[in-house]
């Protein structure tokens, strides 16, 4: 049995024998079914900090959103002296540059697109890094070069958007506890284990690959180590108190952040983990309560100061910043034990003692058995803050086990031993017009997909459209499948993530993750098709179908109209069914989300007209979410109509965002709350995946739109995330303050 | 069928009639004409789809796992001027083990009061005015009916939760309140009295119907006057 002086107090097990940090939790971890009253208010030193934070901040928006560059050094983990926000009061340090909110540039995904970021905030990438990066390929380059016609002209006209062939993939989750729990000197040793004895297998290129790959994270395991020691602190072994958890852990994620520019980098599933310091500490009289949530802010407040550098085109699809901090909390053991501890309710207290705000995107595990405290707990930091989201832990404990974390919004994976090819999505309401217009763009008439007789006839009829459809969606899975893999190939190859990936098991499980957008754009138009009449407009000139004639009701989604919502359904499954058969690569477990991020603006806007009745470019609903304002039947109707879309098809995820304006929840807060729970018990038990709840007025967005000063903290769930509103594009604002708020009759 | 329902619409998530998240059905077409009614395209007994019980309770087990801790709620028009379908719908409901509240002015037959009643759990009952002169005037209703029907839902030992839409002008002193409330002292089975201030979103809904809208020069109820009127309710009573 191992035995090391900072493990005194843990009770023992296999966690000390290999690398299991689930493990570790589930032999020491308290579960806590009270509720929040133990909670303490931030501290002078907090306040004073957040003060601090804050007036950065405001500099930050006055600079147009970007505070300050570095362009003269490329980001990773030894290239910044130590930073500090207030090196004297900190009790938790560690900065990705060496001053706050100054962000770094990080080429190695794609130089021209770190120039362009520079650019865009009245800066120049120095000749210093144009010059290194002159003899080096980015991942940027590497896609470039292997990219076919098809890739690209299906890029170019938004058939596929928001692929990361530009910037780090993200969406990886090292399981940062690691470093907290056994120190960097074991997992060297670990992983120099798995590299020997995966020495003597025969050197396919399989082996070869793995081999480098384990060169690099030991490399990195040991940078992370000296970054830590520019900082003061030995990682070298395990953490001894909470506090050095905590600095443990978050060095961890620092030196990913520092390394990778990926567009999700989740915390993953760290508060009950830190609970177990935290009670050992006060088992020892050496923390108090007021102490460990000073340690929580501290911590939230590092993290809520995290940034990359991101060019404007990428803002327009992920708008506001993000850096998708997603930390999962509570959930249900598999030996039926809540997973909820105090600190989980210390965590989600940060959003009262440090106001709301989106990062970290806290992402609530529900199930119907946790503490009824905790549910009313979530209720109230739900109705006072919309930050947080909920996803259905009884929808994916069975599958991920109980130590899963979340990928950027919705997508789960086994902390440490699962990752994932993250790819964007298809715009599904695209492939419908382009099957009519035979395999041409509507917008740009260019060819894109193969060529095939346009649609015939005037009137459009239900069963020759879905023809067409059987005809195109093989064709678009193939070569979303083939772009896939040319991005995840050239990543691994030249942008490969050695800090996360050290943080996971050598022999890790990869999915594959692919998305569609514009799924209730399809369902609506189909239903259209087959209950209402649509009339094809043409254009006299190119031929092309641009617009329709819509005369008649048809069922919309969003109504729990089995004729409308099973037409989503088989449309989800038909497509999840082709990405099935493609071949990928690593032999990646193809999964698929329906999640939009922001991206539903863009995508509108390059989709021409379609035959439910929307008009070119206005954007299109998002995620899984029913149009804005065909919802006739109210709240749970919707919710209903979103539940039926299966998880079985859609295991990376189906992102729901539910607006209410409070009046319509109830009338006192305590029925509020009660009926938020209703609502989330409801949704979930039909085995439904994920719910972003706001609960506030449309005139509140409207006043934040006109007068952006009087909301710095005003914060909205979007799809999938939380952003502070005034961080999105007006076009972006406008969108969200047209969609369905559902109110009292 | 005999008990075929007019249905003007359904709403799937209601907070704000009856206990917990309900599910309100909205029948079509009401005898009244109150001249604050906010629901006007409800009056005309003429238009509705029609609905038998036993289909709209398969639409209603749709969404039972959201009503634990609520229910459904029958309103309109009125929902007495259809006995038989809204006895029968809760009936049906009875079965199926959901809570059922019947949102009613209180104006019905007294065989279609008691066989409504004998499947609600809970009656919010408008009490608009507690003179016979105003409801004439206002309403266009006899109060002694609405009397008869309070007597009956006392009698049936339902529990009721009393609702009074407070019109500035009509309804809105103190006296009224103190009136409301001794007129109660005769009903116990009264859980809570709530008080909706006078609004106009209406207005758009009179314009599209081509009705003018009596109370359009009305000012809305101001929240302070709300408040002041709410505190006047005993505490059981809030």
């Amino acid at each position: 049995m191992m035995r090391t002086a900072q493990w005194e107090g843990f009770r023992s097990g296999k966690w000390q024998e290999t690398i299991d940090v689930r493990d570790f939790i589930q032999q020491n971890y308290t579960p806590y079914e009270g509720g929040g009253e133990f909670l303490a208010a931030p501290t002078d030193r907090t306040q004073k900090l957040l003060h601090k934070l804050e007036n950065l901040l405001a500099l930050e928006r006055e600079f147009g959103g970007v505070l300050d560059i570095d362009t003269n050094t490329v980001t990773s983990l030894l290239n910044y002296k130590p930073g500090y926000l207030d090196r004297e009061n900190e009790l938790i340090v560690g900065l990705q540059t060496d001053r706050p909110l100054k962000r770094g540039v990080n080429p190695f995904g794609g130089l021209r697109m770190t120039r362009d970021a520079c650019r865009a905030y009245g800066y120049e990438l120095s000749r210093k890094v144009e010059d290194e990066f002159q003899y080096r390929t980015t991942h940027n380059d590497g896609v470039f070069r292997a990219y076919n016609q098809e890739t690209r002209a299906a890029r170019h006209c938004g058939l596929i958007t928001g692929l990361p062939d530009a910037y780090g993939r993200g969406r990886i989750i090292g399981d940062y506890r690691r470093v907290a729990l056994y120190g960097i000197d074991r997992l060297i040793a670990e992983k120099q284990r798995d590299k020997d004895s995966l020495g003597l297998e025969d050197m396919d290129v399989d082996h070869i690959r793995q081999q480098e790959e384990l060169y690099q994270q030991i490399n990195f395991l040991g940078k992370l180590r000296d970054m830590a020691a520019m900082y003061g602190f030995d990682i070298t072994k395990p953490a001894e108190t909470a506090q050095e958890a905590i600095q443990w852990l978050y060095f961890a994620y620092l030196g990913a952040i520092k390394e990778q520019n990926g567009a999700a980098m989740s915390l993953g599933r760290v508060s009950t983990f830190l609970d177990i310091y935290i009670e050992r500490d006060f088992r020892a009289g050496r923390l108090t309560e007021e102490q460990a949530q000073e340690l929580m802010d501290d911590f939230v407040m590092k993290l809520r100061m995290a940034r990359h550098l991101r060019t404007p085109e990428y803002n327009e699809l992920f708008g506001g910043d993000p850096m998708w901090i997603t930390e999962a909390l509570g959930g249900m053991g598999e030996d039926g034990r809540t997973l909820v501890t105090r600190n989980t309710f210390r965590m989600l207290h940060t959003l009262y003692n440090l106001k709301p705000s989106a990062e970290p995107n806290l992402t609530v595990l529900w199930s119907q058995s946790l503490p009824e405290a905790f549910k009313q707990f979530c209720a109230k930091v739900s109705c006072d803050t919309d930050a947080i989201q909920y996803e259905n832990d009884d929808l994916m404990r069975p599958q991920f086990g109980d130590d899963y974390a979340i990928a950027c919004c919705v997508s789960a994976m086994k902390v440490g031993k699962q990752m994932q090819f993250f790819g964007a999505r298809a715009n599904l309401a695209k492939l419908l017009l382009m099957s009519l217009n035979g395999g041409r763009d509507e917008k740009q008439n260019i060819q894109v997909g193969p060529v095939h007789e346009p649609y015939q006839g005037e009137y459009l009829e239900y069963d020759k459209v879905l023809e067409l459809l059987d005809f195109y969606r093989p064709w678009l899975a193939r070569m979303y499948a083939n772009t896939m893999n040319v991005i995840h190939y050239m990543h691994d190859k030249y942008a490969y993530e050695k800090t996360q990936m050290a943080l996971h098991d050598t022999d890790v499980h990869r999915f594959m993750a692919f998305g569609v957008a514009g799924m209730s754009v399809l369902a609506d138009s189909l239903s259209a098709i087959r209950y209402a009449r649509v009339r094809c407009i043409r254009d006299e000139e190119t031929g092309l179908i641009t617009d329709y004639e819509v005369t008649g009701e048809y069922p919309a989604f969003g109504n729990d109209d089995d004729r409308v919502d099973s037409i989503a359904c088989e449309q989800v499954e038909a497509f999840y069914r082709e990405l099935a058969k493609q071949k990928l690569y690593r032999n990646a477990e193809p999964t698929l989300s329906i999640l939009t991020i922001t991206s539903n603006v863009v995508y509108g806007k390059k989709t021409g007209a379609t035959p439910d009745g929307r008009k070119a470019g206005e954007p299109f609903a998002p995620g899984a979410n029913p149009m804005h304002g065909r919802e006739k039947n109210g709240a749970l109707a919707s919710l209903n109509s979103v539940a039926k879309l299966s998880y079985r098809y859609c295991k990376d995820g189906i992102s729901n965002t539910f607006s209410i304006v409070p009046q319509a929840l109830g009338k006192t807060e305590p029925e509020r709350l009660t009926n938020l729970i209703s609502i989330l018990d409801g949704y979930f038990g039909q085995m439904a995946h994920h719910l972003n709840v706001n609960v506030l007025n449309r005139e509140t967005l409207i006043d934040a739109y006109h007068n952006p000063e009087k909301y710095p903290n005003l914060t909205i769930r979007v799809s999938g995330y939380a952003v502070n509103f005034y961080k999105l594009t007006r076009e972006q604002q406008r969108e969200v303050i047209s969609r369905t708020f559902h109110e009292v009759l | 069928m005999a008990d075929t329902g007019y249905i003007h619409s359904f709403q799937s998530m209601g907070a704000v009639d009856g206990p917990g998240l309900r599910f309100v059905v909205f029948l079509q077409g009401c005898p009244s004409r109150c001249i604050y009614c906010h629901n006007p395209d409800t009056w005309e007994f003429s238009g509705g789809t029609p609905w038998e019980p036993a289909e709209v309770v398969r639409k209603i087990l749709r969404y039972r796992l959201y009503l634990k801790n609520g229910g459904v709620t029958v309103t309109g028009g009125e929902p007495l001027a259809q006995p038989g379908f809204v006895a029968e719908l809760f009936r049906l409901l009875h079965a199926e083990g959901i809570h059922t509240a019947l949102d009613t002015s209180g104006i019905g037959t007294p065989e279609g009061i008691q066989r409504v009643l004998r499947h609600t759990d809970l009656v919010l009952a408008d009490v608009k005015f507690c003179t016979e002169a105003a409801y004439r005037r206002y309403c266009a209703m006899d109060f002694g009916k609405v009397c008869r029907f309070l007597d009956a839902v006392r009698d049936a030992a339902i529990p009721m939760w009393v609702r009074r839409v407070v019109v500035p002008g009509l309804n809105d002193t103190p006296e009224d309140i103190h009136a409301l409330l001794s007129f109660l002292t005769a009903y116990p089975n009264t859980q809570k009295v709530e008080l909706l201030p006078f609004r106009k979103l209406c207005l758009e809904k009179y314009e599209s119907l081509g009705i003018p809208f009596p109370l359009r020069d009305t000012p809305e109820l101001s929240e302070s006057v709300l408040s002041m009127l709410s505190a006047m309710l005993p505490p059981h009573l809030r």
